[in-house]
């Protein structure tokens, strides 16, 4: 085992380091630890200016191989990058849905005329993506999509018909890839195509969805009829769920250090918070601080164990448990946050509805625990494919 | 930055895992349990000879075979997992780091190669009746008669203390508080006025005793350090023997889900196997979060326990990296071994089937050198009464 980082990483970290401190400044300085999760409907015009900025650095597509217009940095490195751009408050990033799944996916599985439309846009920081995956009735189910896709003999395009929900950024960004049925009679995995979607277009319309913290990052997006060229299809019709999954496949977890500075700087506020008005005293939020603490360097533990496994890229058992062990952790975080602030946690500093970072941290978290595959269907993963327990059975029909 | 086993190490391991799964037989637990000694002679010969384990840590120059703080804790991973009933902890862990932490050049050349090779099983006394886990807990006294040392006093929950042949003390100056005057001495178990009592435990894996000291007179050379400065030694004896036991404790929480997932998967009850319901999956599911949460927490402890003993930037983490563990891993074995027991219903509850000796070890554990609350408190000393 080997704990610290090569010389020649460290090299790359001050790099990284130094282009931000340079270049994190001036217009951009009131985005420092702004965006993400929860805080993703600020600044988004301001956001995508710095997705400029950030391509035109070069730190677009770090991990990306070079043949492709990336880096090629490796898993360290790009460990690295998100590291130090948490710990300089990066804001969070507009782009990550299509440097982070887009691309590998058309590099994975996508033709070479898709590649050369689309991957220049993503690195550029000129064109944003949203993920077209869950419908009402396809949550924990996300093969029972209805989406249809159609295609037109007449005019050579696919038409896209049906409802997607909880689509992050859908208003913001230049496309969509969706996951929909080409085959009307299938059922489940099978008869799905993957297709790349302009969002500008009349045939597509985008529904924000005001969450319990009053604001709206997600989206309900309806499709009548839109269209898909017949190249921007990715893969065969019915290869829709192997490219989906490949492309969950690829979130490796290199941002997972990045995204526990995050909380860690929500721990730290905690605990000043806690020294100032006295709660520091009490025994049980004594308990639960070091809790805390304890939670924060194990999942730290866990994401290095998890990134230093699997050279062939393999799923390992510590990266089974990460998405449930890091959403039940800042799910509790959020707890804390409010009994730490005591009374004054119910105040909002301004009406109608302005939640302080905390508050809506608190409110936020609740989501951790439900997307991305909610604590019940990672628990089923956890025990099918961890423990080699007998699957959930299905109805069959 | 590599946070995974060198093919070394998982060679290590293997070999620990066959060796312990032939030797730690389920039979082979319960005929050591019964004993008072607690452990069978032959197969600790065996564990010296054969395996090393007890010179694995300790330096060439004593004996050793000099290597780190990782394969220590990996190799106690599987002695957790086997729940092996031996001296180990008590001689290798905590004796013989108190030696190489605090002791003399003369003691370790001495004692060393001798526990080293098994000749001598040693532990280490420090609390008195009332237990504890802080330098508060150390009660016996010492005063200087001439140019001896003189100690009286209590010890309590000492581990292997009825049958270990040195004893490694603390004992503190008359008067002294806290971490103040507080001295390390080695003796011999049969040195005059040493009086030892075995204390029958749930846990009848892991032995435990009283010592009492009356007028026990001990010449320079049984000091270890300098009189009056030996809490920081032990502070860092403790510290290493914590993670010690955080590294069965791994082992433990890793075995009875094994245990669980192997029963649940047999038992079928409305005509299907009891493991694919989900309320079932489901806390298997949460017990292998904990079990590998744990593992995390150790082998990052080894990393720092090496470096403490050898050297490196890790060296300052050593309290911090020994309270995350053990609290981590406390909560993981017991919760984790309480589900065992639920999961394998009825059976679970007999003295037949070996979950409960797993229940009962994740108690004892726990309980040894401070629960997840007091390392959960000594961590929000630092976080919250600091600056």
């Amino acid at each position: 085992m080997q704990l610290s980082f090569s010389p020649d990483d460290e090299k790359f970290r001050s790099q990284v380091a130094i282009w931000l401190q340079q270049n994190l400044v001036g217009e951009f300085a009131q985005l420092k630890f702004r965006g993400g999760p929860g805080d993703e409907h600020m600044y988004s015009r301001e956001r995508k200016q710095w997705e400029h900025k950030l391509a035109h650095g070069g730190w677009v597509g770090v991990g990306w191989a070079k043949e492709f217009g990336g880096l090629g940095c490796s898993i360290e490195q790009q460990v690295i990058f998100n590291e130090e751009y948490a710990r300089a408050g990066g804001p969070g990033r507009v782009g990550h849905i299509g440097e982070g799944l887009v691309g590998p996916t058309l590099i994975a599985f996508g033709s070479d005329e898709q590649r050369k439309k689309y991957l220049p846009g993503i690195l550029n920081g000129s064109e944003f993506w949203c993920q077209g995956y869950s419908e009402p009735s396809a949550g924990s189910d996300l093969a029972n999509v209805k989406t249809k896709a159609r295609f037109d003999e007449a005019t050579g395009k696919w038409l896209i018909t049906g409802q997607k929900v909880w689509t992050s950024l859908a208003h913001e960004s230049d496309y969509c890839f969706v996951l929909a049925r080409t085959d009307p009679e299938s059922s489940a995995h099978k008869g799905l195509g993957f297709f790349l979607i302009k969002m500008d277009q009349p045939n597509i319309e985008v529904r924000p969805i005001q969450q319990l913290t009053g604001t709206s990052e997600f989206n309900e997006v309806f499709f009548d009829q839109a269209e898909c060229d017949a190249r921007d299809i990715v893969g065969q019709p019915g290869e829709g769920w192997k490219v989906a999954m490949g492309l969950l496949g690829f979130e490796r977890g290199v941002s997972t250090l990045g995204q526990q500075m995050q909380f860690q700087n929500e721990l730290d506020q905690i605990i000043a918070i806690a020294k100032n008005n006295g709660t520091a005293k009490d025994a049980i939020i004594r308990q639960r601080i070091a809790d805390a603490h304890v939670g924060l360097k194990t999942m730290r533990y866990n994401s290095m164990r998890m990134l230093s496994g699997g050279e062939d890229g393999s799923l390992q058992k510590e990266a089974l448990i990460y998405k449930l062990y890091w959403a039940t952790w800042h799910r509790d975080l959020g707890e804390l946050a409010m009994d730490v602030i005591g009374q004054e946690a119910e105040v909002l500093s301004d009406g109608p509805y302005e939640l302080s970072r905390l508050q809506s941290m608190y409110l936020f978290v609740r989501s951790d625990t439900i997307y991305g595959g909610t604590n019940e269907i990672q628990r089923n993963i956890i025990a099918e494919r961890g423990l080699g327990m007998p699957k959930e059975p299905r109805v069959k029909g | 930055m590599n946070f995974s086993f060198t093919e070394e190490q998982k060679m290590i391991i293997d070999t620990a895992d066959s060796f312990l799964a032939d030797i730690s037989t389920s039979s082979a637990i319960r005929s050591a349990m019964e004993t008072p000694l607690g452990y069978d002679k032959a197969v600790w010969a065996r564990i010296c000879e054969e395996m090393a384990w007890p010179a694995m840590h300790i330096p060439e120059e004593f004996g050793g075979l000099g290597l780190g703080g990782v394969e220590l804790v990996a190799v106690l991973e599987q002695m957790g997992r086997y729940q092996l009933c031996s001296p180990f902890l008590s001689s290798a862990c905590m004796a013989a780091n108190a030696l190489l932490v605090a002791g003399e050049s003369h003691q370790c050349a001495e004692y060393l190669p001798q526990i080293c090779s098994g000749e001598l099983t040693a532990t280490l006394a420090y609390a008195g009746i009332n237990g504890g886990h802080d330098s508060s807990a150390i009660t016996a006294a010492v005063t200087k008669r001439d140019n001896n040392f003189v100690l009286n006093g209590n010890y309590r929950y000492v581990v292997d203390g009825d049958s270990s042949e040195l004893l490694i003390v603390a004992a503190r100056d008359p008067k002294s508080v806290g971490d103040e005057g507080v001295s390390l001495f080695c003796l011999s178990c049969d040195a005059l006025g040493v009086k030892t009592k075995w204390l029958p435990t749930i846990d009848q894996t892991r032995k435990q005793a009283e010592i009492t000291l009356t007028n026990v007179i001990l010449g320079r050379d049984a000091l270890m350090g300098t009189q009056g400065d030996g809490w920081p030694q032990l502070e860092k004896v403790l510290d290493l023997a914590t993670i010690a036991v955080a590294a069965e404790q791994a082992g433990g929480a890793q075995q009875v889900l094994d245990m669980t997932v192997a029963y649940t998967k047999e038992r079928q009850q409305f005509g299907r196997p009891i493991a694919g319901f989900q309320a079932v999956k489901h806390q298997a599911a949460d017990m292998m979060v904990a079990a590998e949460s744990a593992k995390s927490a150790v082998y990052y402890a080894g990393c720092v326990a090496h470096e403490a003993i050898h050297g490196g930037p890790l060296a300052g983490e050593l309290n911090e990296a020994a309270s995350i563990a053990k609290a981590q891993c406390s909560d993981a074995f017991f919760a984790n071994a309480s589900t065992a027991i639920q999961l394998h219903g009825g059976v679970g509850f007999t003295w037949e089937y070996d979950v409960h000796l797993y229940f009962k070890r994740a108690k004892s554990s726990e309980i040894l050198f401070g629960n997840a609350s007091y390392h959960r408190e000594r961590l929000a000393k630092k976080l919250l009464d600091q600056g």
